[in-house]
């Protein structure tokens, strides 16, 4: 077992991971953050989505120890201080961009990622950078509602 | 995943020491080996990460030779500004795939559907290792094989761009890999065509087009070319008929668009 340190939603954490210990898994088991969903854990749905150092990665498929010295964002780093929705999960919230949820905390990170390279990305864009985020439900128009949404909201 | 011991040098020469104990494995952004690694299918006692060696990450020019580092992630290579290159690189995965994957893991994978290949072929790019430079005429050496030596880096990728080129994919939608993809490049030493997602033997020239593109280039001066289905690949995506077809297509709409 090996100590890694890293910073998750502003805050120092730290544990004993092995080497095959996976960032999801440092998240879920160690920090007990289940938000960060693994919904296929090989690769393709990216419920598992998170940030490291502001980039969009699958987490499922990240080694934690990769992330040592690292700032990571999950959907829980979302919320607003108070505990209240952030804007993009509000307009998820407001447009019905979710049915079952599952894929929802890697939707509302992939939107994030998104919203930050370009306050306002096409539909064309939006569909394309959903590329490697699946939901099971097929509710992709009111996910590339949500994430208009969240865009005007946010500009 | 079996466990393994994991260790993440800064420098090259450390890398190469760690990577030279037995079943020691170098490790890129991991978007191939970790779900490898999943499936058992690979199982190293050690895994060298080369994300920590700052020298190995990052695009640059020099005297008209466009170098990128082995460990640039897709994402840095979009972003580089590198024509055809970039824009191929954008279109690799998804893009939390492209801000782990790198240039040198790609390469070193080999995999035949693989998009980097067909530009690195068809730019007749050198691939720099930690202990020699290789022509990628020499480097690809079929199916998910290279000539690389065991324990060996490749620290970058270096070319001369060319003056105009194109890369056409016929995306496998599940995957993103190329079910077929066709790098056109006119380079100094003549234009040059690398089919990935086609052959069993994996990346390849494709001579013949290029003979003709030589003497006319444009997309009509491939009509009258076949493609043999012969030794291609066949899976539930497309037979090997189509997947000769689509080499003809593709190499077409990369000429029409460069």
């Amino acid at each position: 077992m090996t100590n890694v340190s890293m910073t998750v939603n502003g805050k120092a954490v730290s544990g004993e991971v092995e080497g095959r210990t996976l960032l999801s898994d440092f998240l879920r088991e160690n920090l007990h953050l289940t938000g960060t969903h693994v919904g296929c854990d090989t690769s393709q749905c990216g419920a598992c989505t998170v940030h490291v150092a502001g980039k969009m990665v699958k987490s499922c498929t990240m080694l934690a120890l990769e992330a040592d010295g690292g700032d990571v964002s999950t959907i829980e780093g979302m919320a607003n201080e108070d505990g209240s929705l952030g804007v993009i999960q509000a307009a998820f919230q407001e447009h019905h961009g979710l049915q079952c949820g599952f894929c929802t905390p890697g939707m509302v990170m992939a939107a994030s990622a998104l919203l930050a390279e370009n306050s306002s990305p096409s539909e064309a864009e939006i569909r394309h950078h959903l590329d490697g985020n699946i939901c099971r439900c097929t509710g992709y128009h009111n996910i590339v509602k949500s994430i208009q949404a969240a865009a005007s909201a946010l500009s | 995943m079996y466990d393994f011991e994991f260790v993440k040098p800064s420098t090259v020469d450390e890398a190469v020491a760690a990577l030279s104990s037995e079943d020691a494995q170098a490790l890129g952004g991991g978007q191939t080996l970790i779900p490898t690694m999943k499936q058992r299918l690979a199982s190293p006692t050690k895994l060298v990460s080369l994300l920590g060696i700052a020298s190995m990450a990052g695009v640059s020019e020099n005297n008209g030779v466009v170098t990128i580092g082995g460990a640039t992630t897709h994402a840095d290579v979009a972003a580089a500004g590198l024509g055809a290159v970039s824009t191929l690189a954008g279109n690799i995965g998804d893009p939390a795939v492209r801000n782990r994957g790198t240039i040198g893991g790609s390469l070193a994978n080999n995999d035949p559907s693989a998009d980097y290949p067909a530009a690195i072929l068809a730019l007749g790019a050198t691939i720099v290792t930690n202990n020699r430079e290789i022509a990628a005429g020499d480097f690809f050496d079929g199916m998910f094989t290279t000539t690389l030596e065991e324990g060996e880096i490749i620290t970058a990728v270096s070319f001369t761009p060319p003056s105009a080129a194109s890369y056409q994919k016929f995306e496998q939608p599940a995957s993103h890999f190329a079910l077929t993809g066709v790098f056109v490049a006119k380079t100094a030493s003549g234009v040059r065509v690398a089919v990935t997602g086609a052959s069993e033997e994996g990346v390849h020239r494709w001579t013949t087009a290029e003979d003709a593109l030589n003497t006319n280039f444009s997309a009509d001066a491939l009509e009258g070319l076949s493609v043999s289905p012969d030794g291609m690949i066949a899976d539930l995506h497309g037979t090997a008929e189509y997947r000769a077809n689509l080499v003809k297509v593709l190499a077409q709409r990369a000429v029409a668009s460069c």
